[in-house]
């Protein structure tokens, strides 16, 4: 018996119980459809978060004191005063592959803008600050050293703080806001960045000379540390060598010596990012691995109604031994029905995976539309591999039966 | 003339909890090319074991058995579904059609597992088969479209499709009454007239009397062999149409 006349008696057979093979089906479109699901929500999920995380910076590298521990107790980083004007400084001039640093310093005060008020987060910065974080500027122009030599009390906006403050569309640009108790000129407004994939708000943000902080705010009044330190590597693939030299740099700086542990955490956005994407990828596994189990269980209900379908066709079976079918040809038979059961089942799965993670990936979380070509494939084998094994034992008890007895089967 | 069937001293031996049944206890006899035999014989007395072991569906415990020149014991399994396949022609006395098939699917079944038959050649045959048992315009109804008898004949067309040295029948006229019975005979007998060979198990006399010879089993030996008168059925059955159109009046 071809191949072809095979699959003709398999799906004529198929099409006799129509509902009872739909129903059979439905195991394997579901197992199917959900694991193509999950692999697209796990990969869209990480592009995402890739997206969004890259918006964060451009070859960034972040420097931060680290965490000291007195007695095992996490004391914070805020207790240690490791980086300041003099690690900037020989950051700036001594490096090779380091663009551009820029320190951080922090402090947080009520913004008021005639009638409106804000909680705002100034962040003390130097002017390359918007090229480290991609920041772009939507009006007026960022702060220059000039501002920053002067202690100057300008400031430049993000897009949620104009939406807050400036509600009668007033243009924020040469306007003076007040920050606590100290009056600010906004001289720019950066363009929206949105989340940074973190479910930080990047439009949040007051960008101020990092030396008038230091200056004019009474929190930070009179500190010379700085909270953090921004820098970005000359390239992408210079990221490690710069953070290698920031290294050497910041340990004689602080002398430290040798086999003695750094007194800062430095982290290139490659490292945090595969940080991040990792958990994704676990959580992706585990889902990905329970939709796997459902598909098994559709296997075990195919494997149950090829059983029903040998034994009801049990008089068929005899006839075709006794007028020629050999054992080979039965075995053939029940398998190619239960493969391309499975296979049908597998092949709605797939158009409703698609279909489900379009509309969830599209049309409800708004992230990018990442169809699996390998998952597809696979599930594809995965599906002719259920077939073939759960139709197995059934097709051999088929192929087994003795034509006499079969026959005589009512 | 040429042997088609022969067997000798064949044994078949059944093993039921610990007692051995002898269901064929030492048969021996030739069938030759051309010969239309009924197998007689009360009910257990072995006629379907026999015929089961003719047909290759079942080995003997012991004895030789050779068909069209093969000795069937030396053949492995795929060895005799392939005999079966090209030899052999079965009818059974349920038809054993496949059911929501069509007439020609049935008969064209058969070949359906000779390579060696193209697709075009299967329909051929099976239309020529069909048009041999007269339900040539019966071709695509499905069994149960079908009366017993029609369905008999679409069986012994799928027996005849393949082109057997022997046509294998146990108890074809067993479900079908008298008339339908007679009406099957008139075709076997017109296959037989035509140069079939034919062996035909059944334990109604009247029917023994359309063969040409009769071979009687008890308790899995042969008790009588001999050759008969042939009876027409198609005589038998005018004659039986005549005394019931009689009754009737
Ligand atoms: N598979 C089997 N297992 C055990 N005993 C069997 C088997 N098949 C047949 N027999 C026994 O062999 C003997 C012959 O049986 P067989 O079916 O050949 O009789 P038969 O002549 O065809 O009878 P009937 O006219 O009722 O069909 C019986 O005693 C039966 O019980
Ligand atoms: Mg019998």
């Amino acid at each position: 018996m071809n191949i072809l006349n095979l699959v003709k008696i398999a799906i004529t057979a198929l099409l006799r119980n129509k509902g009872r093979s739909f129903l059979t089906m439905l195991g394997i479109i579901i197992g199917i459809a959900s694991v193509i699901m999950m692999v697209s929500l796990g990969r869209s999920s990480t592009q995402n978060v890739r997206g969004e995380f890259s918006s964060m910076g451009s070859n960034m590298i972040m420097i931060m004191p680290a965490r000291q521990m007195r007695g095992g107790v996490n004391m914070g980083n805020s207790s240690s005063k490791s980086l300041d004007m003099k690690d900037l400084k020989s950051l700036e001039n001594n490096t090779k592959y380091v663009a551009h640093v820029s320190p951080t310093v922090g402090s947080s005060a009520q913004l008021v803008f005639g009638a409106n008020n804000h909680p705002g987060s100034l962040t003390g910065v130097a002017p390359c600050y918007i090229d480290i974080r991609k920041y772009e500027m939507a009006e007026g122009i960022m702060f220059t050293e000039e501002h920053l030599k002067r202690y100057a009390k300008v400031c430049v906006i993000g897009q949620t703080v104009v939406e807050n403050l400036f509600t009668n569309g007033e243009d924020p640009v040469g306007q003076t806001i007040r920050c606590g108790s100290v009056p600010m000129k906004v001289i720019g407004v950066l363009a929206s960045k949105g989340g940074n994939g973190m479910g930080q708000d990047q439009d949040d943000i007051v960008l101020v000379p990092y030396t008038t902080i230091q200056t004019r705010f009474a929190s930070a009044n009179g500190r010379t540390s700085f909270n953090m330190l921004f820098a970005s590597a000359t390239r992408e693939e210079d990221s490690e060598l710069a953070a290698t030299e920031i290294t050497y740099i910041l340990r004689s700086n602080h002398g430290i010596k040798e086999g003695q542990e750094d007194d800062f955490d430095i982290r290139t956005q490659e490292e945090i990012l595969t940080a991040m994407s990792s958990v994704t990828k676990v959580l992706t596994m585990l889902l990905t691995a329970i939709a796997a189990i459902s598909l098994i269980v559709g296997g075990i209900g195919i494997m149950n109604i090829m059983y029903v379908t040998v034994t009801e066709r049990t008089k068929e079976i005899g006839l075709r031994m006794a007028i020629g079918a050999k054992s080979k040809d039965v075995l053939l038979q029940f398998l190619s029905e239960s493969v391309i059961l499975s296979l049908i089942g597998g092949l709605i799965g797939i158009i409703f995976g698609v279909l489900l993670s379009y509309v969830l990936l599209s049309l409800v979380l708004h992230w990018p539309m990442v169809i699996s070509q390998g998952a597809i494939g696979i599930s594809f084998l995965v599906c002719a591999a259920t077939g073939v094994f759960f139709g197995w034992y059934p097709a051999k008890k088929a192929a087994n039966l003795d034509p006499i007895v079969a026959l005589r089967y009512e | 003339m040429k042997e088609i069937i022969e067997i000798k001293d064949l044994h078949r031996t059944f093993r039921v909890g610990s007692e051995d049944v002898h269901a064929l206890d030492g048969i021996t006899f030739t069938i030759y090319e051309g010969e239309f035999v009924s197998i007689m014989g009360t009910s257990g007395s072995g006629k379907s074991t026999l015929l089961n072991i003719l047909g290759c569906l079942d080995t003997p415990t012991s004895g030789e058995y050779i068909i069209n020149g093969i000795s069937v014991n030396l053949l492995n399994k795929n060895q005799l579904s392939t005999l079966r396949n090209r030899q052999i022609g079965f009818v059974f006395q349920n038809y054993n059609l496949l059911a929501r098939t069509t007439a020609l699917d049935n008969v064209q079944l058969p070949l359906m597992y000779n390579h060696e038959v193209s697709a075009k050649e299967r329909r051929e045959r099976a239309v020529a088969a069909l048009e041999a048992v007269k339900l040539a315009d019966r071709m695509n109804h499905m069994p149960n479209q079908l009366s017993g008898g029609q369905q008999q004949r679409v069986a012994i067309a799928r027996a005849l499709v393949n082109d057997p040295v022997i046509i294998l029948a146990d108890e074809a006229t067993g479900n079908l009454d008298t008339r339908t019975s007679y009406e099957i005979m008139t075709l076997f007998q017109d296959l037989h007239s035509k140069g079939k060979t034919i062996a035909f198990v059944t334990h109604e006399p009247d029917i023994a009397t359309f063969t040409t010879r009769t071979i009687k089993l008890r308790d899995g030996h042969v008790v009588l062999d001999e050759k008969i008168d042939q009876q027409s059925a198609a005589v038998a059955l005018a004659e039986y149409e005549k005394n019931i159109q009689n009754t009737a009046i």
